[in-house]
């Protein structure tokens, strides 16, 4: 079940294998170090302070709440905008987990964006419909709808590669950008699932999410789009992550044919079906990471936002600096949610760095975190101090050229 | 290698074959069945022609008719077991007689002011430029054996340093020039990364969008502001034909910018250099087996730089087109996913200049179509733009003949 005249048994996860499988905390943090290292040097160049921008952008993130000195008005401050990083860091932990399960296969899902999308979708629909449902009930059933409608659109990648053999890579760049346009048809004037609300005939956007379909806040002013519930539900579906890679059949097979697709079918494992199975729960995760932002703090789409989002983007920097791991995911998600809330044109100071500016710097950081850890020789060799010391002779390489050669 | 149908064919024109022999020599292999499929595909447009302006025949009769020969034709090439054509036809009579149905049914005056054929070619001309340099940018790195995510974030580089360029140059040569090297610049750092570090080319390319998003971005803020690129921004200027009294062609080709003009040429000039001239083919050969071609004495790790870097320049070029040939404009991610039509259309155009370029018409004809259906349903009409991708989707599922990139397409080459 390999890709005809692909490259067989290679895929991405098993070249950047040396760097998601080593173990340690320390070439993630190097990278990140690296790439903000190199984002300060823009900012000065740029004419601004990097200490004190990075400062900036870290007191907009709020995460200086942690810090038990910071007191009265700031300590205030700090847990707003701590709860605003939160927020964004719920989608971003599952559209990471989303690309991490897939790596863990040997898939490169770029497709999280899309399947974020089609969740998005699904839910504003359940959420914006069945009025009078139980309150419960009803967030449960537009969750739901939200991770169904993922797992779907996700299957079809999964399924066009069992079948035919189609790269993931590229069939899920497609679904993403038809999850823009059909998002931007469904919601449109005139659209099929455009607002029904007088005021807004003139406006692309759909239906309000109803009361009862809303994720309860749990901190912060709800009037103030405080902290939704829909973080704890990230953390749990990381947990779960976590059991079902490392403790359950299914995972030990996704991550046997993560390991080597030939071997694994050898002993009994269908490729093909894991294909299915993976890129399904991918978008399981990462419509539901669509399903939790409209039900918890976006509550409609406007077709505007629809082609500018990119959260599920952000998940491929988020999987590839966390390592593919539960935790190093959900800490590589703080850090971007940090990262978008603190360089927000509401959270920083113009007069230390302009915003327009810091958020395309967020953009560079990201390019050069996903750069860095395209070359896991580069990081093995900074990390081993390679680039100072000679070179040791190494035993040869597999050869590693065409498959069908 | 011998189930690919163009490599041999290819490496053989590469050794001195001419033209026209090879072309009449391919087409006499074509079985006569196939040929009836064809035709069954041709009644099914024309099915649907007849019932659109200058004919615009008011009743669906003569169209029913059409397309029963049509199906008539298909299911003899069927029997024949020629099934991909056969379906094929099928398919393009049903749709015929969807579209002749739809067509009857629409007001006269709304089908003449959509379908203006000069009009709807040279904008499908003007929409297909940006995707087809992407394009061309995509099959010379492939053809190389190295994936280009990154075509999106090289088109979006050359659409903001074309822009600039010609800003403080005051002139659009300085424009096309800065974005080119630019673009070569993105390139380079794919190179770097994906050739000499061997890093996952689809992760680098992945990176070079997000950077691009960036950098561009970072740049256009800090020269421009909240302002834009200014109004008097140097345009490339369009070619004038005396070819207006052409039927059908010349009104549509009359006036075109020049970067359309340099598009085409480049489509036939990498075409020949791919497949007519000796770099070419040592080009083609580190595509497939770098090995092998090391071995032959070729350096794949140079044939890599020369081509990643030179498709970041053709890629910047259409977006050099984009902002002071098209829109005469920068804004921030203005490109929104036109570079992965452009990958969408090397796919859909199987690794050759001419097939990119003819699935970049395809895509281009859908979005000038899109432009005009509003008057129809503007809903449908932004549906519509998720063509390309759907039916690149369907192509690479193998539903229109097998797509299959060069065999060393992605994998890094490690020298022992």
């Amino acid at each position: 079940m390999s890709d005809e005249g692909g490259p067989g048994t290679i895929t991405v996860a098993s070249r950047l294998s040396g760097y998601l499988r080593g173990g340690g905390v320390l070439i993630p943090l190097i990278t990140a170090f690296i790439a903000f290292l190199i984002g300060g040097l823009v900012v000065a160049a740029a004419g601004a302070n990097p200490i004190d921008t990075y400062r900036a952008i870290f007191e907009g993130s709020g995460l200086n709440w942690l810090f038990p000195w910071v007191s009265g008005d700031d300590r205030t401050l700090a847990a707003l905008n701590l709860q605003q990083t939160l927020i964004l860091t719920t989608p971003l932990i599952l559209t990471g987990l989303a690309v991490a399960f897939a790596f863990r296969a040997g898939l490169f899902n770029i497709g999280g964006q899309g399947q974020y999308l089609v969740g998005t979708f699904a839910a504003v629909y359940i959420g914006s419909s069945l009025d009078g449902t139980p309150a419960l009930l009803h967030v449960v059933l537009a969750m739901v709808a939200g991770c169904v409608a993922g797992g779907l659109w996700a299957g079809i990648a999964g399924l066009l590669k069992a079948t035919a053999g189609v790269n993931e890579v590229i069939s899920t760049i497609m679904l993403n950008w038809t999850a823009v346009f059909l998002g931007s048809y469904l919601f449109t004037l005139g659209g099929p699932l455009h607002s029904d609300d007088p005021a807004a005939q003139s406006i692309p956007v759909s239906n309000d999410v109803l009361e009862s379909a809303r994720l309860p806040v749990f901190w912060g002013d709800p009037e103030l789009q405080g902290l939704h519930i829909g973080i704890f539900i990230a953390l749990a579906v990381t947990a779960l992550f976590w059991v079902l890679l490392n403790r359950s059949v299914t995972g030990y097979e996704v991550r046997a044919v993560g390991f080597n697709p030939d071997a694994a079918e050898y002993a009994g494992i269908s490729a093909g079906r894991n294909y299915v199975k993976v890129m399904a729960i991918c978008g399981v995760l990462a419509g539901l990471a669509g399903a939790l932002d409209v039900l918890g703090w976006q509550f409609r789409i406007a077709t505007n936002d629809i082609a500018v989002s990119q959260v599920g983007y952000y998940g491929i920097a988020v999987a590839l600096l966390g390592r593919n791991t539960a935790f190093g995911t959900v800490a590589a998600a703080v850090l971007f949610g940090a990262l978008l809330n603190g360089t927000s044109v509401r959270n920083l100071d113009p007069t230390i760095f302009e915003p327009q500016l810091a958020s395309n710097l967020t953009f560079i950081i990201q390019g050069l975190i996903v750069l860095f850890v395209s070359a896991p020789v580069l990081v093995t060799m900074l990390t081993r101090g390679r680039l100072l010391r000679r070179r040791r002779p190494t035993p040869k390489p597999e050869v590693r050229t065409g498959a069908g050669a | 290698m011998s189930t690919t149908s163009d490599a041999p064919a290819g490496v053989a024109a590469g050794s001195g074959g001419t033209g026209g022999s090879r072309l009449r020599a391919r087409l006499a292999r074509v079985p006569r069945a196939a040929w009836l499929g064809w035709a069954g595909v041709a009644l099914g447009i024309i099915a649907f022609y007849v019932t659109l302006p200058p004919l615009l025949l008011r009743t669906i009769v003569p169209s029913l008719v059409l397309a029963a020969a049509g199906v008539a034709l298909a299911v003899v090439a069927l029997r024949a077991g020629e099934r991909r054509v056969g379906w094929g036809a099928i398919v393009a009579c049903v749709a015929g007689i969807a579209g002749a149905y739809g067509a009857v049914n629409s007001g006269e005056t709304n089908l003449e002011r959509v379908v203006v054929w000069s009009a709807l070619l040279a904008a499908a001309l003007r929409y297909a430029t940006p995707l087809t340099f992407a394009a061309l940018g995509g099959v010379t790195s492939e053809r190389a054996g190295v994936v280009n995510i990154g075509l999106e974030g090289m088109l979006l580089t050359g659409a903001f340093f074309g822009a600039w360029g010609a800003d403080i140059t005051s002139s659009w040569i300085g424009g096309i020039v800065i974005g080119l090297l630019a673009g070569g610049v993105m390139g380079l750092l794919h190179a770097v990364f994906s050739v000499s570090l061997r890093a996952d080319q689809i992760v680098s390319g992945t990176a070079i969008n997000f950077l691009a998003l960036g950098i561009t971005g970072f740049l256009f803020v800090k020269a421009y502001g909240t302002e834009g690129t200014p109004d008097d921004l140097p345009e490339i200027p369009d070619v004038h034909l005396p070819i207006g009294w052409i039927p059908f062609l010349g009104e549509g080709l009359e006036q075109l910018n020049l970067m359309i003009w340099i598009g085409l040429i480049a489509v036939a000039a990498l075409s020949i250099y791919l497949f007519r001239t000796p770099t070419g083919l040592r080009h083609r050969s580190v595509g497939e087996n770098p090995l092998a071609a090391d071995t032959a004495g070729i350096s794949p790790i140079r044939v890599r730089y020369y081509a990643v870097v030179a498709s970041g320049a053709l890629a910047a070029l259409g977006g050099v087109f984009l902002s002071i040939g098209f829109v005469h404009s920068f804004s921030q991610n203005m490109t929104i996913g036109k570079g992965f039509i452009g990958l969408a259309a090397v796919i859909f155009g199987k690794w050759k200049p001419g097939g990119a370029l003819a699935a970049a018409l395809l895509f281009g004809f859908s979005s000038a179509l899109a432009q005009r259906l509003p008057v129809f349903s503007p809903s449908t009409a932004v549906l519509f733009q998720a063509l390309p991708y759907v039916l690149t989707l369907i192509a690479v599922a193998g539903l229109v003949g097998r797509s299959r990139p060069p065999a060393a397409d992605g994998i890094p080459y490690e020298r022992h």
